[in-house]
Order: C-alpha cells, then sequence, then structure tokens
C-alpha cells in the first residue's frame, strides 16, 4: 500500500466546514468516485468537521489517497483536543437527532462510509478516521 | 559475464527463426494476427530479452532493467486477450523461445558445460517468470472485458418507463443482487426527477426471491423517494415473497403494495386525479388503431 | 454581509438556496423568514434545494426549524429539489426531516400547499400549530 501527499485543513471556523466540503469534493472527483459516494464521503466529511468544530472546540483534517493492491480510496482523518467523548457507544448510537443538537452525527456518518474508527480521551480530544473506497 | 547478451545478439535471425518455426501454426493463429505483426512483435521481445539480460544477469524481474520487457509483455499480452487468443497460445508464444535459445547456447558453447549450464538455468527461470507476467496480465484484460460487459448488462436489464404523465414504472425481471439494486434504484430516482413523476411502481413480479438486503435496498429507494417529493407503489408481490418479507421481520408499514401492476396504476391514476373512463361506442363501427377504447379523464 | 434572497409569490414565500452555506447565513435565514410570514402574512414557504449537492445534519436541521418556526407563525412549508444522491444519503444517514413536506419542483410544492390550504381551510391551520 502507498500513500500519496498528504493533505491538511485547519478547522478553526464554519467557512472552513465549507473548505473542508470542497476539497473533499474535488479529490473524490479526481479520483472519480460514483455521484452517490461522492455525496455520501462528503456529506460524512461535513458531519465530522463540523463535530470537530461545535464540539471539539476546533481541530483538523487530513486527507490522504489509498492506493490499494486492486482499489482506490480515501481517507479522512478529523483530530481535535477538545473535551473528548465520554460514552463513545452511546454517541454512536444517538447517531442523528434533529432539533436538539446533541445528535453527533457519528452513527450517521459511520454509515456514510466504508471504514471506520474513532478514538476518544476525556479532557484529551477525539480522533476520527474514515475511508471510502471507490 | 553477460554472455548471454551476447549470444543473443549474435544468434538474433537464428533465433527467431527457429522460434516462429517452434510455435505450431495452431498457436500463430494466422487468423487473428499478421505474419507481419507476429514479427513485430517477436523482434520486440527478443530485443527487450537481450537489453533486460545485457544489464541485469539475475531473472529477478523487478530490477529497472526489465521494466522494457515487461510493459511489452503486458501489452502484446493484452492485445492478444482483446483478439481472442487462448490464454495458452499467448503464453506459448513466450515459452516456445526457450528451445532456440537453449540451441543458441549449446551452438556458442565453448566447450564448459557448467557455463552453459548456467547459462540454461538462468534463461529458463527468466523465461518461466516472463509466461506467468504473460498469463497475468491476459486474466486481467479478461476480467476488464467481463466487468465492462456486465455493467452495459446492468444499465440495460431494467429500463424505467414511463406509463403515464406523471407515473413511472420499474419492471424488474430477474434475481436482484446488492450492486444491481443500487444501480436499479439509482436510475429511477433520476428518472423521477427527469420526468418530474410524483408516483413511480416498482414491480418484482419477475423476481423469483427477496432477501434482507434487497429488501433493505427497496426500503430504501421507496424512502429516498419520499423525502425528494415521489410515492412508491410496489407491485408484483408474489405470495413467496409476502411469506419471506413476514418471515424476515421486515417493516412495510409505511409502503403502499398491491397484487398487480395493473392495480398500482389504477392508483397512481387516482391520487393524481385521474381516472379511467369507457367511451360510448357503436360495435357496427370500425375498431380504432388504438386498441383500447378508453381516454384518461383528468378532473 | 450577504443574505439567501426571499421572494414574494401571491401568498407564499419562494427561497432558493444555492450557496454552501454557514451559520451566520442559516441563522439569518431563519430570521428572514419568520420577518417576512409576519410582515406579507404569508401562508407557504417554498425552499427550493435543487442546487443543494450536499444536505447535511446541519442544514437538515435549519430545514426542519425553518418548517417549525413557519407553522407556529401558519405557514406550511415545503421543501422542493431534492437530488438524488442527496436523498439517498439522508436515508443512510438517517435524517428524516420530520415536519417537513416535500415535493420535486416548485410547481408541484405550489399545487401541494394549495391543495391542503383549501382541504384543511386556514383558521384550522393556526388552530393546530
Amino acid at each position: 500500500m502507498s500513500a500519496q501527499e498528504l493533505e491538511l485543513i485547519p478547522i478553526q471556523s464554519s467557512s472552513d466546514v465549507v473548505v473542508v466540503r470542497q476539497r473533499v469534493r474535488q479529490r473524490t472527483t479526481d479520483l472519480r468516485f460514483t455521484l452517490v459516494d461522492q455525496t455520501k464521503l462528503v456529506t460524512a466529511a461535513s458531519e465530522l468537521a463540523r463535530n470537530a468544530l461545535d464540539h471539539g472546540k476546533g481541530g483538523r483534517m487530513t486527507m490522504e489517497i489509498l492506493n490499494g493492491t486492486s482499489r482506490v480510496g480515501l481517507k479522512l482523518v478529523f483530530e481535535d483536543n477538545g473535551p473528548g467523548i465520554p460514552d463513545i457507544e452511546q454517541a454512536l448510537k444517538d447517531g442523528f437527532t434533529t432539533g436538539s443538537g446533541m445528535g453527533l452525527g457519528l452513527g450517521g456518518s459511520k454509515r456514510l462510509v466504508n471504514e471506520f474508527a474513532i478514538e476518544s480521551e476525556v479532557g484529551k480530544g477525539t480522533k476520527v478516521t474514515v475511508v471510502r473506497w471507490k | 559475464m553477460t554472455k548471454v547478451a551476447e549470444i543473443i545478439k549474435r544468434n538474433e535471425d537464428q533465433i527467431r527463426a527457429d522460434w516462429m518455426k517452434n510455435m505450431a501454426k495452431a498457436v500463430q493463429r494466422a487468423d487473428l494476427m499478421s505474419k507481419q505483426e507476429l514479427d513485430e512483435q517477436s523482434r520486440a521481445l527478443l530485443a527487450s530479452i537481450a537489453e533486460g539480460t545485457a544489464v541485469d544477469e539475475s531473472a529477478d524481474l523487478t530490477g529497472p532493467a526489465w521494466y522494457k520487457a515487461k510493459s511489452l509483455l503486458e501489452q502484446i499480452s493484452a492485445s492478444r486477450a482483446r483478439q481472442g487468443f487462448s490464454p495458452t497460445e499467448t503464453c506459448t508464444f513466450v515459452l516456445s523461445l526457450k528451445e532456440p535459445l537453449f540451441n543458441s547456447f549449446r551452438r556458442e558453447s565453448s566447450g564448459n558445460p557448467d557455463e552453459t549450464f548456467a547459462h540454461i538455468w538462468r534463461t529458463t527461470l527468466l523465461i518461466d517468470r516472463l509466461a506467468l507476467l504473460t498469463m497475468e496480465a491476459f486474466m486481467r484484460t479478461r476480467e476488464e472485458v467481463i466487468s465492462r460487459q456486465q455493467q452495459e448488462l446492468l444499465e440495460l436489464s431494467t429500463p424505467v418507463v414511463k406509463l403515464w404523465d406523471g407515473v413511472l414504472a420499474l419492471p424488474i425481471i430477474g434475481t436482484l443482487d446488492s450492486a444491481r439494486t443500487q444501480v436499479v434504484m439509482e436510475n429511477l430516482l433520476q428518472a423521477v426527477v427527469s420526468t418530474n413523476s410524483k408516483f413511480a411502481i416498482i414491480d418484482i413480479t419477475g423476481v423469483p426471491t427477496v432477501d434482507t438486503l434487497v429488501a433493505q435496498h427497496l426500503l430504501k429507494t421507496i424512502t429516498a423517494a419520499r423525502l425528494m417529493g415521489a410515492d412508491c407503489i410496489l407491485s408484483g408481490v408474489r405470495p413467496q415473497i409476502a411469506q419471506t418479507i413476514v418471515h424476515l421481520g421486515i417493516n412495510l408499514a409505511d409502503v403502499i403494495t398491491k397484487a398487480k401492476l395493473a392495480d398500482a396504476f389504477a392508483l397512481a391514476l387516482q391520487r393524481s386525479g385521474r381516472g379511467v373512463v369507457r367511451l360510448a361506442s357503436n360495435s357496427a363501427e370500425p375498431v380504432p388503431s388504438s386498441p383500447i377504447p378508453t381516454s384518461v379523464k383528468e378532473s | 454581509m450577504e443574505r439567501i434572497p426571499i421572494l414574494r409569490m401571491g401568498p407564499f414565500l419562494l427561497i432558493t438556496i444555492q450557496v454552501d452555506m454557514h451559520d451566520k447565513l442559516a441563522v439569518q435565514l431563519q430570521d428572514d423568514v419568520t420577518q417576512r410570514i409576519s410582515e406579507w402574512g404569508s401562508t407557504g414557504v417554498l425552499i427550493d434545494i435543487s442546487s443543494l449537492e450536499i444536505v447535511d445534519s446541519f442544514i437538515g436541521r435549519m430545514l426542519a426549524n425553518i418548517a417549525a418556526m413557519s407553522r407556529v407563525l401558519g405557514a406550511e412549508t415545503v421543501v422542493v429539489g431534492m437530488q438524488p444522491a442527496v436523498a439517498i444519503t439522508l436515508v443512510e444517514l438517517g435524517m428524516s426531516l420530520p415536519g417537513v413536506r416535500t415535493a420535486l419542483n416548485v410547481e408541484m410544492g405550489m399545487e401541494l400547499l394549495y391543495n391542503q390550504q383549501s382541504a384543511v381551510g386556514l383558521s384550522d391551520e393556526r388552530a393546530r400549530a
């Protein structure tokens, strides 16, 4: 497996979330993902970037193209040094709620990608890694 | 000691002549490839092998000296796969180079059997590996052809039909696998948008079995259509499928289902404020070219 | 500051969302909509999202909020023009846009609003709110 250039995007404001969407969209277009797959990944990226901003008090995303033996993928890593998530299981279950604002969009994002991993420590921060294969 | 390369260079024409003679007529496939093309391919391949051994005596194909030979072989193999050569014919093209090469080593042996043996051994390793490479490239090309054909089949096999203004039908024939269902459903939603159809009838009369995954995809499609502002009606649900659905615990409470496509059509018309009426007709009148003497009345 | 324009179409409002929305813009829009409904006595709100290629939970909440607020003020909301890829993604995401009616385009959205109003009667709507 060989990796290509890493792209780093800071997430410090809501306009950064827009940049995240645009950059991920650009990459998936370059890699010729199907429209539906593009939409899913960009939406997941938007959710996770927003989480990093709203709950993580700001962070960053790194984007990496994965060249597997017989397939191509895009890997996104969202990191923040915020308060962390005390109960990850619960957060994943809550998935998503409209209106109450507590829905983290984590569970939902998980369904939009092929691979999903999350590490979080209270007081230290959170790191979410997602991969979408073509 | 790059004597192999020198031997090949000195005996190039002889080697090639023997090579062509060895290749059974059947393998040459004069029907698929002209003599001239075959000549060019063999000339190029032999030259690249000579160049390779000149730089790299080992039979390790991963080195840079072998890039040219490798890419040449991949091209040759891929084009033969597309032309219709069999895997054996394609590999035999490469393997039959062994005998002429070994003969030339014997001819040029300076009375040193160990040296000759070393040449033969290294060369046989080399040709074997090149033959394996050829086989791999051949398989890959065949797989690409198959996958492209599958794609085309997928697209052709489930057309979306317009039954009336604002009413689409999607008659599905055959088994549905996960991939097919996704493609089919995307096509349906796209058709809903481009024709502004508020109703889409998904008819599964021609689907022998439905498993959980397929049922989930169907449900997702119906939900997506509703989110967009269109309604889906599921029709042609056979008794066996109805049983399967219940056994699998799939909840179709929110889905309108009809046993027959005709019923689904009637419902869609009704919901869009239309009905079908019989026109008063005199039996002495000639039958009009359109066989169905009804009209769709808009209310 | 940039604002999403709100057009008046008889008894209804038409909002066309074409840009990538960020927080301030969303809040501004919600304010503007409620303002206009009060001012003009609008009974329906049409939100055209046919240009939106991405609808995430933030936008989803915004749409649901606009629908809820408008209903309190006596106006029904219809979201129109959702792209297929967006719909498929929302279903996967698990978002159902509660309280939001949808239609394929503006015309059909208006039809929906007219039908609803003539069927139910406006006073009933307000009483239900």
